[in-house]
């Protein structure tokens, strides 16, 4: 329902806007051009993007994904140390976490609800600490190849599409480092 | 050399994988056209979503009324380093995926993709996620009715990410 009120808002402001400012042909033509525009993106981003999930699909059964979430146990005890005993639930966090990291995002939400499920069964309705850190480290990308940006941009013609890398990763690490100490602190602060 | 570095990455990434995955004696090239197919599916899957979205933005672009929206905005934004055309992105990107995605291609085609909009458009997409589409998500899919503090700390970070994505071609590309 949200996506409705926006998206009809959005058609009725340009419309409004539009014959106010006395632009009325132009957004005449932009209607009709962003529907063609749109099947224009997808597919000039489709060949990267197919060859993207082709690429993670080869980690995935190489065992990569494995190997990453094996390496990342110790920081993700730290990080939610009130699961840290519980074997199954933090393997289904390191394994969320690896799929997200290497942008395998249809299995990273089913390994993600799994580690909810579990958490939640210990505080039925009631959101746990851990299980708001959960969420909180979904919601912020931590994704280490942005394929389908890398794709839009080399569909505008950009020579070097991945040369954004080290500053999607800055903005990343800024992000989810703020993401983690704001669970934290709001753990320790907040009174329902 | 950092910059061979980058550009060399996807190559190379793409190049030890395989190797790997050949070592551990996984069938390499089906496993990569199957993944491939999938990929196809994400795309078709988003394509619906893309027309009607892709519509409305451009029309709102024809009508005017994002550069008002954007004049509006502007004195608050550039005091934290972030470009008023950027706006309309930094609304839909908690909300929906596929919006964010046409928003932004919409700006990095209009700018350029190596403009510094185009850039920073590109980094915002890159480094934040569709932040109350996953909360509902998760706490819809476990029965969770109380969610705390978890909408708060996400829309810290979404922030963060935002405000640091400028920052960060500001730093990375001069």
């Amino acid at each position: 329902m949200t996506m409705t009120v926006i998206w009809t808002g959005m058609v009725v402001l340009s419309i409004l806007c539009g014959l106010a400012a006395g632009r009325g042909p132009e957004v005449a033509a932009a209607a009709v051009e962003g529907a063609a525009a749109a099947v224009e993106l997808a597919l000039s981003i489709a060949g990267m993007l197919c060859l993207w999930t082709g690429v993670m699909e080869v980690m995935r059964q190489s065992g990569l994904a494995d190997l990453l979430s094996r390496l990342l146990g110790p920081v993700l005890r730290r990080l939610f140390p009130q699961a840290a005993q519980d074997r199954d639930t933090m393997d289904s966090i390191s394994a969320n976490v690896s799929a997200n990291l290497l942008g395998l995002g249809s299995a990273a939400t089913p390994l993600g609800l799994e580690a909810a499920r579990r958490l939640a069964a210990k505080s039925p309705g009631v959101a746990s600490d851990a299980l708001c850190m959960l969420v909180v480290c979904n919601t912020a990308s931590i994704q280490l190849i942005p394929t389908t940006v890398a794709s839009v941009r080399a569909a505008e013609g950009c020579a070097a599409p991945f040369d954004i890398l080290p500053a999607v990763w800055l903005a990343s690490a800024l992000s989810v480092g703020v993401g983690i100490a704001a669970c934290k602190i709001f753990s320790r602060v907040w009174r329902d | 050399m950092m910059d061979l570095f980058f550009t060399m990455l996807v190559p190379l990434i793409i190049g030890v994988v395989a190797l790997y995955a050949a070592f551990r004696r996984v069938d390499v090239y089906s496993a990569l056209v199957h993944g491939a197919g999938a990929g196809l599916d994400t795309l078709l899957r988003v394509v619906p979503a893309l027309v009607g979205l892709m519509t409305a933005v451009y029309m709102l672009r024809a009508s005017g009324a994002l550069e008002l929206l954007a004049a509006f905005l502007a004195p608050l934004l550039d005091r934290l380093g972030l470009p008023g055309e950027l706006v309309p992105l930094m609304l839909v990107r908690p909300i929906s995926g596929s919006a964010a995605l046409g928003v932004g291609a919409e700006l990095i085609s209009a700018y350029g993709p190596d403009s510094h909009l185009g850039r920073t458009a590109a980094v915002m997409l890159g480094s934040t996620e569709t932040t109350f589409y996953t909360i509902a998500v998760y706490f819809g899919a476990v029965g969770i009715t109380k969610t705390r503090y978890a909408v708060p700390a996400a829309l810290c970070a979404d922030l963060t990410g935002f405000l640091a994505a400028a920052w960060a071609v500001r730093v990375c590309f001069g």
